[in-house]
């Protein structure tokens, strides 16, 4: 479960955000909508305490992520939240499979090959796990980088303009199994886009 | 899946700058352990050969040539002296051992040394099989020689005019093998012994055979003179002083007769000098190669670390420690520099081989010691350094980065 409360956050004196309160229940999925430069990614980057806020507070699974310290945050992420970039980036020098596997070593967790191979089969790319990332098309790699964020099955994913690359039949896809995956883990789902496709699909919606 | 893995993957993802990295690094150990190996080498099979001589009388001419070729044997002697004019000389309080050589003579390019059992004992060479000459014509042969002309203990041979191999045989006489010396790690490995008489009669005969009535033929140097009825004639003698005063038995040589003494401690530093020259320029080079190996890991993980900048942030994003990606990074510097110092180690190694080899061929001495020289764990110590530093001047820039700011930028 994830809960924020009046979230603020200032790169300069002129440049503020404040945003609305979010809440997200386990298994439920949240998506915020907003032009360009209304401080979506801002927004992720903060529930993900990626930054950290100027006030307010973040909560996951009972945790106020604000009280954590510096160095307890970048496990806690590790452990409880799974992330989806804009563009999927992975280490590029890697193959797929070890690109699974490092969500799991850097959380410190066991290296779970036969879930990589499970989430694999699942969404479509279990003949590309030895390929490098860079050999796949767009709508694959975003599809690695779902499987990639639910390895840990953490307790919420962030989607950060998860489709905006994609074309329809791929963003389709992709909606739909990223509501699957994070409901098969039990997971909040938070998607934050700017894409007007994805309006219909969520019936909880924060508009910024 | 482990951080080694995640380098290794990186270095084999950028092939062309790892290898130019490598190879650098490389090149740089490989000329700075074979100058090691080589001096090494050289110095011990110098210093042993030159141990307890002080000093080698012989005919007047180059001193390092008198003392190359009387106590190395790689050279040319400078010439013939009179053996009652050494003996003379020599019979001195200050003189404790003095050991007659006579060479010129070769067998398959094995120099042919005529000398007594003093030159045996003073390299402390031991006869293996048989036993040490004792008549005229018998000779006990080296180890090496042994095994590289397939002589065996009574077989015979004669030996050939000059040192390369190429001179006229002297094939009315033949020497009788009795004895081989145990391999000693000494000049006596790849040598002929026989005794200083052998060396005459060899002569003799062959002038009464062949140039009956001419003037008997010399056989060190071609344009040494000569007088009729040759006295009895040795190369040169290997002395040993009973204190270091003898040193001013060298000047009263040099100065006031016809023959030459000339001090190996001297000569051979003098050679150590010129060479040193040559060396030093040499393990700069490799230095400089190593610096430039490190310029280049720096410059090649500078360049990827910019492309990967984005790579960093996500691996920080998903829970790496910034100090764990900067010991990641280090490790794709220390991994180059420890597969240079190997690969290096092993070329140093094969180049060695191969200058024994010719050293072997040439002049019968082989540098073969492959072993590791403490000096190298210092070689490894400057290349880990220079590889560790190298990566981490970049690598430092993960400690700065703006994970929010790097994500968001792409």
């Amino acid at each position: 479960m994830l809960q924020s409360h009046q979230l603020t956050f200032a790169y300069s004196p002129t440049k503020r955000f404040s945003f609305p309160d979010i809440r997200c229940n386990d298994r439920e999925a949240v998506l915020i909508l907003g032009k360009s430069g209304t401080g979506k990614t801002t927004l992720l980057h903060l529930l993900a305490l990626l930054l950290r806020p100027e006030k307010g507070s973040v909560t996951i699974d009972q945790t106020d992520l604000t009280q954590l310290p510096v160095s307890k945050t970048a496990t806690f992420r590790a452990a409880h939240v799974g992330i989806i970039y804009q563009k999927p980036h992975f280490v590029s020098a890697l193959s797929v499979m070890d690109n699974l596997l490092l969500a799991n070593y850097l959380a410190k967790n066991p290296q779970d090959k036969n879930r990589a191979r499970e989430l694999a089969a699942h969404l479509g790319f279990a003949d590309h796990l030895n390929k490098k990332t860079h050999e796949m098309s767009q709508g694959e790699q975003q599809r690695v980088s779902i499987a990639r964020a639910v390895m840990n099955k953490p307790g919420v994913i962030l989607a950060d303009e998860p489709t905006s690359s994609l074309d329809d039949v791929n963003c389709a896809r992709v909606v739909a199994l990223l509501r699957e995956q994070s409901e098969q883990i039990g997971a909040s789902l938070i998607v934050v886009t700017h894409d007007q496709r994805l309006k219909d699909e969520f019936s909880n919606q924060v508009n910024l | 899946m482990n951080l080694f893995k995640i380098s290794w993957a990186n270095l084999k993802d950028k092939p062309l700058s790892s290898f130019l990295s490598g190879l650098l690094m490389t090149l740089g150990i490989t000329i700075i352990s074979l100058l090691l190996l080589l001096n090494k080498q050289l110095d011990e099979q110098f210093s042993r050969n030159v141990k307890g001589i002080d000093m080698v009388l012989g005919a007047k001419g180059s001193p390092l040539q008198l003392i190359l070729s009387s106590i190395y044997q790689i050279d040319s002697p400078t010439g013939n002296i009179p053996l009652d004019e050494a003996e003379r000389l020599t019979r001195n309080p200050m003189i404790k051992t003095a050991i007659p050589l006579s060479m010129g003579d070769s067998y398959k390019t094995f120099r042919i040394v005529g000398t007594n059992k003093q030159y045996v004992d003073h390299f402390e060479a031991t006869v293996g099989q048989g036993v040490l000459f004792q008549k005229d014509l018998e000779a006990t042969i080296g180890a090496r020689v042994a095994e590289t002309t397939g002589l065996k203990i009574g077989d015979t041979f004669s030996g050939s005019h000059g040192l390369d191999g190429n001179g006229e045989e002297h094939g009315a006489t033949k020497y009788k093998v009795v004895g081989i010396f145990n391999p000693s790690s000494s000049v006596i490995d790849q040598l002929i012994l026989t005794p200083l008489s052998s060396v005459w009669a060899i002569h003799e005969h062959h002038e009464e055979h062949e140039h009956e009535g001419e003037e008997p033929e010399e056989h060190a140097e071609e344009d040494h003179d000569h007088e009729a009825e040759a006295p009895r004639e040795i190369t040169s003698m290997l002395i040993k002083f009973r204190n270091p005063l003898g040193m001013m038995v060298a000047r009263g040589i040099n100065n006031n007769s016809k023959l030459q003494a000339a001090l190996p401690s001297i000569e051979i530093n003098r050679l150590f000098d010129l060479l040193g020259i040559g060396v030093d320029t040499l393990r700069g080079l490799a230095v400089a190669i190593m610096l430039i190996a490190g310029i280049s890991v720096f410059v090649s993980l500078y360049n990827s670390l910019k492309e990967r900048k984005y790579e960093m942030a996500l691996m920080l994003s998903m829970g790496a420690g910034r100090t764990q990606l900067f010991g990641m990074l280090l490790l794709e510097g220390l991994t180059l520099s420890l597969i240079g110092f190997l690969l290096g180690l092993i070329m140093s190694r094969i180049g060695l081989l191969l200058f024994s080899m010719r050293a072997e061929r040439n002049f019968h001495y082989s540098l073969n010691n492959l072993s590791i020289l403490p000096e190298e764990w210092l070689v490894l110590g400057v290349a880990v350094l220079i590889g560790i530093v190298a990566a981490a001047l970049p690598a430092l820039g993960v400690y700065r980065m703006n994970i929010s700011k790097t994500l968001a930028e792409e």
